[in-house]
């Protein structure tokens, strides 16, 4: 049997961030840390991916999340950056379950949709709701670390840290789950969900657990997207966001959990840079690539990696 | 087709610009109004022509083999590309057409004034409904074209060209849409952006009726549009996803939507 | 082949007065048969006579609309699929039900997965290795065995759509055997498989299934196949059993001739 290396991996790709990352400029902090918090989502996405559920409406959860995040400021005056993840995830986590009761029993189009048409209601609640800033939203406290104000200059390295930390412990708690027998249900419930019942398991149930575990991930990123932006906004749940995580996710790929992080930073800068050059286009340049990328690389960007491999 | 389109909501965006476009050029160049819906679906119609075949024959024909979640995210893909196209081609400013709608004014029913416009859509919506309905029921054409959606392998073996039955029901589906959103944009602003609100809806019209079934399709929309008015009227707040509220509450007593089809026996 | 049935023998199985209609369709009318502990049961019958129906009520895909389904005591009528799989009932199916992106083996890996994390095993928490209830060995193990029984060690690493028919039935035999089930439903065992390979494929079955105690019910077309592996023969027609005899017996029934096998002379014993 082969030894699984990808733990390393991960141990080692976040503890460089956490170690070296201080000596980034700020801009370049930015652009880690959201590349984690989109990360998460997406890898909550390819958990539902390899059972083969697209869900159009992770946006729902990564939205809860910020809002989480922010009203823990705005209401109670905390911004402690480990409370607003854990209060986002758990947010999330509370809603999946609850509308995980309805959504584990569909598949396909239904659940794509169904899953779209929440994140649009929760668009809908927070544009008319002027207590929590309508359009405009609000912005978030700074951020605090175990109860003190980091200075200005470390504020935005106190943030990836604690962002690294958190991903690497969600990396290796996915990853693991992947191994085990209901993990790897999966590829199963994709191909034959008839024989998946016939040999005694719940289908719905698998599905259940894996839609609320890629809700807490898309709350903890959505939380960690909106403290280090420092603003939030009705439009973290709108489906163009819920798109955006189906693309990294899709250029991802579903084999590996350091993926989509990898996945979210090669996003972060095409988006950045095709931004840049023609912020009319954006759309299109999107939509272009998607394609391209599944029609030339249908498993998404490691199965790059794993083609230089054995050369 | 058995795809999920959501280029769709494309179409009735480009009919809706297309429609309003021409039909400004139209009345700016001094032609009567009174044909300026005649202008609304011959812009419809061109724009479609235009679209729909470059779309099909040169993505979509490439792509049925593969995984229906896929698909989704091509023509999901599709769509964030036209969206970009529509703004290249006209812009991000609003256009306003009220002309061909202004032009018939209202008349009274139960003592409110109501718009005799929607006349037009309403007999739209019957003519079109009830002659698709026509097509695939009493025509050998028709029949044909179930037969090639059921299963095109058998239709392919037995000599039926699927490749271009394919080709007429995507172009005609597009239409349908273009056409929608042409006799629609006098009674709204044109803006980017109006492709996504329609999908969504018309989504929640299809699962509601029930996935293949065009008498579904005709009942989902009549309950989303009624359901809609009153919400509008009575709670507006919840306006917004009291859509989403029914179709929740449909696939929760048919999970297959009203007038699903029965499910085939699979052991 | 033939074993003796004693009269002391355990039931384990045991239908009563099952009904159960389909609109104008009477699939199931009274079907009561009570099933011994370690027997070979073939059941025959036209196509539509009741014999998927039955089988699809025992295990829990249709609900009957009368009567009551009895295993080791306890009253599955109305259990789903899995709680009646998890008690030890297993089915094959016509068509063979396979993770077809999977690889052969991971098929069976799934499969004992499942088993392992309905026992409680191997889940989350758990360290190294396993053992899967029933067979005392590891997951990786157990599925080697499973598939040298069955013939399928060579496809190991193919995935399970591309193999050819004769292997497609056995791997969706062998995933049925995961759970080391007490009773095996067969669905048409040997339906797509050649003339030459019907028996050994039935013999390899019975085999790899028996050796570890398991009771047999498999419906069957071919009469050469039925008279040679079952112990015992349930005819249904018209949703009824018309005939619960021996093989040979059954066979030579004018009622079986005339609604089943539509042979007018009786059919040649073939030897044991």
């Amino acid at each position: 049997m082969k030894r699984d290396r990808t733990p390393l991996f991960i141990a080692l790709v976040f503890l460089f961030v956490i170690s070296f990352g201080f000596l980034l400029p700020q801009w370049a902090m930015f652009i880690v840390t959201i590349a984690i918090a989109r990360g998460l989502v997406a890898l909550g996405l390819m958990l539902l991916l390899r059972a083969g559920l697209v869900s159009f409406g992770q946006a729902l959860y990564y939205c809860l999340g910020a809002y989480a995040a922010g009203a823990l400021g705005r209401f109670f005056g905390l911004s402690d950056i480990y409370v607003q993840m854990l209060a986002g995830g758990a947010l999330a986590a509370g809603f999946a379950f609850v509308l995980g009761f309805l959504l584990a029993r569909y598949r396909g189009i239904f659940f794509g949709l169904l899953s779209l048409a929440l994140s649009m209601i929760l668009y809908g609640l927070l544009v008319k709701n002027e207590a929590l800033g309508s359009t405009d939203g609000f912005n978030i406290l700074p951020s605090a670390l175990f109860g003190t104000r980091p200075e200005a200059g470390w504020v935005r390295y106190a943030v990836m840290a604690s962002a690294a930390v958190v991903a690497l412990l969600a990396a290796l708690l996915v990853h693991r789950y992947l191994n085990t027998p209901l993990g790897r249900l999966a590829p199963a419930i994709k191909d034959n969900e008839i024989r998946v019942e016939y040999m005694g398991a719940s289908a719905r149930r698998a599905v259940h657990v894996k839609y609320v575990i890629a809700a807490a991930l898309a709350g903890i990123g959505g939380a960690l997207a909106a403290t280090t932006v420092g603003h939030i906004d009705p439009e973290m749940a709108y489906w163009t966001t819920s798109g955006e995580f189906i693309f990294i996710a899709i250029l991802a790929g579903t084999r590996n959990v350091l993926a989509p992080f990898a996945g979210a930073l090669l996003y972060g800068v095409i988006h950045t840079t095709a931004y840049d050059l023609s912020p009319n286009t954006w759309q299109m340049s999107l939509g272009i690539s998607l394609l391209l990328l599944i029609v030339f690389l249908p498993e998404g960007l490691w199965s790059l990696f794993s083609r230089l491999r054995w050369r | 087709m058995k795809i999920v389109n959501v280029t769709h909501g494309s179409f009735y965006a480009l009919g809706a610009y297309a429609g309003a476009s021409l039909t400004g050029a139209w009345l700016a160049r001094g032609y009567p109004p009174a044909l300026s819906y005649a202008v609304l679906l011959v812009a419809a119609l061109g724009i479609t022509l235009v679209f729909a075949p470059l779309i099909e024959r040169g993505i979509l024909r490439f792509m049925y083999a593969k995984d229906e979640a896929v698909i989704l995210l091509i023509t999901y893909a599709l769509f964030l590309v036209l969206e970009d196209v529509i703004k290249l081609i006209w812009g991000v400013n609003p256009y306003f057409i009220a002309e061909p709608y202004a032009l018939l004014g209202s008349f009274q029913v139960a003592g409110m004034a109501y718009p005799t416009y929607n006349l037009i859509l309403i007999a739209l919506a019957v003519i079109f409904g009830g002659g698709l309905a026509w097509l695939l029921n009493s025509t050998r054409v028709g029949k044909l074209l179930r037969a090639v959606i059921h299963d095109p392998e058998v239709s392919r073996a037995m000599g039926v060209n699927v490749g271009r039955y394919y080709l007429v029901t995507f172009t005609i589906g597009s239409l349908l849409a273009a056409l929608a959103g042409s006799f629609t944009a006098p009674t709204v602003s044109v803006v980017p952006g109006l492709g996504v609100e329609i999908i969504v809806l018309s989504f929640a019209v299809v699962v509601i009726g029930g996935l293949g079934s065009l008498p579904g399709a005709a009942l989902g929309a009549v309950i989303v549009g009624v359901v809609r008015s009153f919400s509008v009227h009575y709670l507006p707040a919840v306006e917004l996803f009291v859509i989403y509220f029914v179709m929740a509450a449909v696939l929760a007593v048919r999970p297959r939507g009203l007038f699903s089809l029965e499910e085939p026996r699979k052991i | 082949m033939v074993a003796f049935l004693t009269p002391q023998m355990a039931i384990i199985l045991d239908t009563k007065n099952l009904c159960k209609t389909f609109g104008a369709v009477t699939a199931a009318h009274e079907v009561s048969a009570a099933i011994e502990k370690d027997s070979v049961v073939g059941l025959i019958g036209t196509n539509g006579a009741g014999k998927t129906t039955f089988i699809n009520m025992i295990t829990g895909y249709i609900k009957p609309d009368k009567g009551t389904i009895e295993y080791d005591g306890h009253d599955i009528t109305r259990l789903p699929p899995r709680e009646i799989m998890r008690l030890g009932i297993s089915r094959s199916f016509q068509v063979p039900q396979l993770y077809g992106s999977l690889g052969v083996f991971d098929n069976m890996m799934v499969g004992l997965g499942i088993v392992l994390s309905n026992a409680g095993l191997g889940g989350y928490f758990s360290r190294g290795s396993a053992l899967v209830p029933g067979y005392g060995r590891p997951a990786e193990e157990v599925a080697e065995h499973l598939l040298g029984r069955f013939g399928l060690l060579e496809y190991r690493d193919r995935n399970a759509q591309v193999l050819p028919g004769g292997a497609r039935k056995l791997l969706d035999i062998a995933l049925t055997m995961v759970a080391r089930p007490r009773i095996l439903l067969l669905d048409e065992p040997t339906s797509g498989v050649s003339a030459q390979e019907k028996f050994g494929i039935m013999q390899m079955v019975l085999d790899a299934v028996r050796a570890e105690g398991t009771t047999v019910l498999f419906v069957e077309h071919d009469m050469e196949v039925v008279s040679r592996f079952a112990q015992r023969v349930l005819a249904f027609y018209d949703g009824r059993i018309i005939v619960d005899a021996p093989p040979q017996q059954a066979l030579d029934d004018p009622e079986v001739r005339r609604y089943v096998s539509g042979r007018r002379d009786p059919v040649e014993r073939t030897s044991a």
